[in-house]
């Protein structure tokens, strides 16, 4: 608990200049649309008054229209609780979530409609997110009816049949009659799209929008959405577990572990020269071709053994269990998010040591800001 | 329940069309039986009061019509007071399949109401509703109904269905209960939420379209308790005298001493259309069951193949389709494995056959 | 890395390949037998395992993988059917003898599932019973196979979990008080309790972070070199395979389409659907590729059209792909003489005439309309 404290404290003081300090990559792209600032939440587990599991800490990012900011985690990881909490399922902690620069309260009904108007959400699980009783045209009609897109029959049946099609289900009209069981999990997925997309908003935060579908699918409906971000100037948090997926789908990558973030910057940069040692390790663990064999062969490397603890019991580093260059100061105080360079952060006590090249290529400033 | 029935209804249809796009599988044999017996038993308790013969409760003793046989004049003989039995199944049917059916959709109505709001609702609602369900469920009926209904000022039929009613709803408000935590969690009421719908909608047209066939089941259920209950209480005696009904027919039967004057027909007809019935509806239920659990209908769909019977824990049957053909040489063996090329050999292995 | 990936590894015992393999499917169908016509999951499907090797059965869902390995293993319940085919099985333990699975009563295949032929099950938590302790589960299986005393059985189970690097402590565990990960080891120390020749993967790993799945399969892998076990890994994602697997067997529709070693799959894959596969999955390493996927969805095994069942798909389809009879057939200058692959048109040294085609988003040719899918570009837009 007092390690929360603190880093609350730190959240004003010291860990938000480094967020500030760092330019979004994402940022590039478009106008700022949404701000995720120093989100906490907290579950209660159980009935004991340290029974609390701190799912999300310290946690902000913007994201900007037109620009895809991943969201990069283990499950467990907190990644999906920032998702329902931007969608406004979950209460926050504490924290601020902005939405076009004023303070997003959903207190009333009639707040919450409004606000789905601007963020939607894409469910991981196309076979769970449509119900089985209705037809595609009843789950896409609902939103463009309850927000008023559009009025009278002829023309909710226009933007019901433009809807589908702009999903590339095409003949709209044929697929407007199925059931969710008549179609395949790609399709599945795309309805869900084209729901989301039925209310014309600016942000949709995709939670593990392709992981249960085929690799031969995943593709198609991620450069479908990829399609529908330019077309719509959609500002897109794209949730996943994939980092590969990260570098070639989104602009910035945030690396979060137990409810942190502990490494952020460009996706390219983030997977090809990763600085801290969780996506060290999270880069090294991914299914390698090149390698054919050669490295499963050679065994485990020694990293990882104990999976991290998101309670809030513990003290300093989370990753600090699993990490190979932990020292004691790593066990003590945990590490905040800093500048490495211009666009990259990273939070590890260790980083002279974990990405040698970075903290001397970039040099000054991330040193500095280093020190406590 | 008015904007239950029509829902459930829609649900239900839907559900039978999509049954037979998917597999062009129909309902098994089990429920085709219960339908046809509880149609029957429908039709019958419709037409019944006007086809009846006699007057059920005009007495005649005049000689030879009292307890007597079954014969032409009477299809199903007289009573001790020279009644006609067909005329008092005819009447009491109706009687009874309406007091069972009127009973089920309050009950289920109730059980609807208290199911899905504990189960939407959650927390200090889910725990009272329960509470209150689980009291219900462990109340001794039968004791209670004889004591409630001995006390009740009057005996008539709109008592005994308020009683039922009262003391039937509790199990199936738990299994809609349990059944709505696990609809509540699923993706797609979030995802309803995520569009903007109001929370009556979510439980309206997201949640309880998935619930009909139990809701279904429940009512049916229901209706076989109500019906069997308010046999058994009419036997002892507990229910109006003037109204006609099965339970009647048996209670004058056991009061006119029938069993032993050997006065089958008195007592039989109606005992067997209480078997037939209950029987009816149970299987019934079991083609509902059926529809909302797709692992019962493979189950039973798929238990002949090549004209053996297998059951689910039997390893997969081998049906080769008439003698082995002469198996093609396989291009592993047209390759003689010595003969392949040095060192790439290490990692390749063999066993695809050319097939021709 | 590369330097080590351009020559195939010698990890495979040569010795293995001299001997008969110790699984070996031939002409393998299985149908799922419903009112109407038979759905034909698995068609004439020709796979062998020899003692010590990793072959990777890859394809989509619904492509028939599981059904072929549960098939194989007559795990499938009633409504499936096996149509054609044959399976033997030959152990070392039997000394030579041939086993014929698909004539074995049931007894008979009992004692050789576990024993001989264990499974890897994708859901630990379905496959363990949550009302038993680790230990209790584990000494059921060595129970009901083995001979042995109370504490020779209570020894094992021990060092079943010391074998894939469970604290013991763990024995007293109920499987909800485990981790995904470690659940998932005590499905592998299960599967493993008796000595297995054969060990059937299915999905072991899919609902796995990467990291655990990294240190799962090394610890397989490492497991497979000491006790000399062969796997038949079960797997959607084919970049995994490529790494794991020894042979690689890509399955479609029901049928392979292609078997080579996962060098010539990495390096030279023959047909246009494995091709597909390489194409589908963004790479963390190296230049960052133009990637284009797979248009289009799998077909309805209910409605298969003649010939080549990939062909709605393929971009390098031609007028005589309708009547093809999908046999598999060397191809020609691979590396593995033992690469085969169904299709007779399109051959490792076959340009790629997917990308141009695939290049402009939504462009569409070669009767695919509205299917092609534009590449992923997360940096630049095209």
């Amino acid at each position: 608990m007092s390690d929360r404290a603190t880093r609350r404290e730190g959240a004003s003081g010291r860990v938000r200049p480094a967020h500030a300090n760092v330019a979004s990559p994402a940022s590039l792209r478009g106008p700022l649309v949404m701000e995720a600032d120093g989100l906490f939440k907290d579950f209660r587990i159980g009935r004991g008054k340290d029974a609390v599991l701190s799912a999300v800490r310290d946690v902000s990012f913007n994201l900007y229209r037109k620009a895809v900011v991943a969201l990069v985690g283990e499950s467990g990881s907190g990644k999906s609780t920032i998702a329902k909490l931007l969608a406004g399922q979950e209460q926050l902690t504490s924290g601020e979530i902005r939405l076009g620069g004023s303070r997003v309260e959903v207190s009333g009904r009639h707040d919450f409609r409004a606000y789905k108007r601007e963020v939607q959400m894409v469910f991981q699980d196309p076979f769970a997110s449509l119900n089985p009783v209705h037809t595609v045209r009843y789950h896409i009609e609902r939103p463009v009816r309850l927000h008023g897109i559009a009025k009278g029959r002829a023309e909710v049946e226009r933007e019901l049949v433009r809807l589908v099609e702009q999903v590339r289900l095409t003949p709209a009209q044929q697929f407007l009659a199925k059931y969710p069981h008549e179609l395949s999990g790609g399709q599945r997925q795309r309805v869900a799209i084209a729901r989301a997309l039925a209310v014309q908003p600016s942000v949709l935060l995709a939670d593990e929008p392709v992981s249960m579908l085929d690799v031969s699918i995943r593709l198609e409906v991620l450069s479908l959405l990829d399609d529908l971000r330019e077309r719509f100037d959609l500002a897109v948090l794209y949730i996943t577990h994939d980092i590969a997926s990260a570098r070639y789908f989104a602009d910035e990558a945030l690396v979060m572990y137990a409810g942190e973030i502990v490494e952020r910057g460009p996706a390219e940069a983030v997977t090809q020269q990763p600085a801290h040692p969780y996506t060290q390790l999270l880069v090294s663990s991914a299914p390698d071709p090149d390698a054919l064999g050669s490295v499963l062969r050679t065994g485990a490397r020694g990293l990882g053994r104990q999976a991290g603890s998101a309670l809030s019991t513990a003290t300093g580093c989370r990753f600090s269990p699993r990490c190979p260059f932990a020292d004691d100061r790593c066990r003590q105080e945990a590490p905040p998010l800093v500048r490495v360079s211009a666009d990259r952060a990273a939070a590890c006590w260790r980083l002279d040591v974990a990405a040698p090249s970075l903290v001397t290529t970039h040099g000054g400033g991330g040193v500095e800001d280093m020190a406590p | 329940m008015a904007a239950i029935v029509p829902l459930g209804a829609r649900g239900t249809e839907r559900l039978v069309r999509r049954r037979k796009r998917a597999g062009g599988r129909r309902l098994s044999t089990k429920a085709r039986v219960g339908a046809v017996i509880c149609a029957a038993f429908v039709l019958a308790a419709i037409i019944g009061p006007y086809v009846a013969p006699y007057d059920p409760s005009v007495q005649s003793f005049l000689p030879g019509t009292v307890l007597h046989a079954p014969d032409a004049a009477h299809l199903l003989g007289t009573d001790s007071l020279g009644r006609d039995v067909l005329s008092q199944l005819l009447v009491g049917l109706r009687t009874t399949l309406v007091l069972g059916l009127v009973t089920g959709a309050i009950a289920t109505f109730i059980a609807v109401a208290i199911g899905v709001s504990a189960g939407v609702l959650g927390g200090f609602w889910d725990e009272i509703l329960s509470l209150l369900s689980n009291v219900f469920l462990v109340l001794p009926a039968l004791p209670l109904l004889v004591v409630l209904l001995g006390y009740l000022p009057q005996k008539g039929e709109t008592a005994t269905i308020v009683v039922l009613a009262f003391l039937g709803w509790p199990w199936g408000a738990r299994v809609i209960r349990a059944q709505t935590l696990t609809l509540r969690s699923r993706d797609f009421v979030a995802a309803s939420r995520e569009t903007g719908e109001r929370t009556w909608r979510v439980i309206f047209f997201e949640i309880m379209p998935n619930e009909v066939s139990l809701i279904a089941a429940s009512f049916v259920s229901t209706v076989l308790y109500a019906i069997g209950t308010s046999v058994a209480l009419a036997f002892l005696g507990l229910s109006s005298s003037s109204q006609w009904s099965l339970g009647l027919i048996l209670y004058w039967a056991q009061n006119g001493n029938a069993l032993q004057l050997n006065a089958w027909w008195w007592f039989a007809p109606a005992g067997l259309a209480v078997a037939l019935l209950g029987t009816g509806l149970v299987l019934l239920n079991f083609g509902i069951d059926e529809i909302g659990n797709p692992r019962l209908r493979d189950a039973s769909g798929a238990s002949k193949i090549g004209g053996k019977a297998w059951r689910p824990s039997d390893p997969t049957p081998v049906v080769l389709a008439g003698s082995p053909a002469p198996r093609a040489r396989s291009f592993a063996s047209a390759f003689s494995r010595r003969s392949a090329p040095g060192a790439t050999a290490g990692r390749a292995a063999a066993g695809q056959g050319g097939r021709s | 890395m590369s330097a080590v990936a351009a020559q195939p590894p010698a990890a495979q015992p040569p010795a293995a390949l001299s001997e008969k393999p110790v699984l070996e499917i031939t002409g393998l169908s299985v149908a799922y037998r419903s009112s109407g016509a038979d759905v034909k999951a698995v068609e004439r499907v020709d796979l062998s395992l020899h003692a010590g090797e990793v072959v990777g059965l890859a394809g989509e869902s619904g492509s028939g993988k599981s059904t072929l390995a549960y098939g194989a293993c007559r795990l499938l319940r009633p409504p499936a059917v096996i149509t054609a085919g044959s399976v033997v099985y030959r152990g070392r333990r039997l000394g030579g003898r041939e086993v014929d699975v698909l004539s074995r009563t049931p007894d008979e295949l009992r004692e050789l599932r576990w024993r001989e032929i264990a499974i890897v099950f994708q859901s630990a938590m379905n496959a363990l019973n949550p009302v038993l302790r680790v230990r209790d589960q584990l000494l059921d299986v060595v129970d009901a196979h083995l001979d042995l005393g109370k504490d020779e059985a209570h020894e094992r189970v021990a060092s079943l979990l010391d074998l894939v690097a469970i604290p013991r402590d763990r024995l007293r565990s109920y499987p909800h008080e485990l981790s995904g990960g470690m659940r998932q080891r005590v499905m592998i120390a299960m599967a493993l309790a008796v000595d297995p020749e054969v060990v059937i993967m299915d999905e072991p790993t899919t609902a796995l972070d990467v990291v655990v799945q990294r240190e799962i399969l090394s610890q397989v892998v490492e497991l497979k070199e000491r006790l000399g076990f062969a796997i038949l890994f079960i797997t959607h994602d084919l970049s995994l395979l490529l790494e794991l697997a020894d042979r690689v067997a890509v399955m479609y529709a029901g049928q392979l389409v292609e078997v080579a070693s996962a060098h010539d799959v990495h390096y030279g894959p023959a047909h246009p659907y494995t091709r597909g596969l390489l194409n589908s999955f963004p790479s963390l390493r190296g230049a960052r590729r133009e990637l284009a996927g797979i248009p289009g969805s799998p077909p309805d095994l209910r409605n298969l059209p003649p010939g080549c069942p990939f062909l709605p798909r393929c971009g390098f389809a031609t007028g005589s792909c309708a009547a093809i009879d999908m046999s598999l057939s060397p191809v020609p200058g691979a590396t593995d003489p033992w690469h085969v692959s169904a299709c007779p048109f399109v051959t490792p040294s076959t340009p790629d005439v997917a990308r141009p085609r695939l290049a402009g988003a939504g462009a569409a040719a070669g009767g695919e309309p509205g299917r092609a899918s534009g590449p992923v570009a997360g940096g630049a837009p095209s």
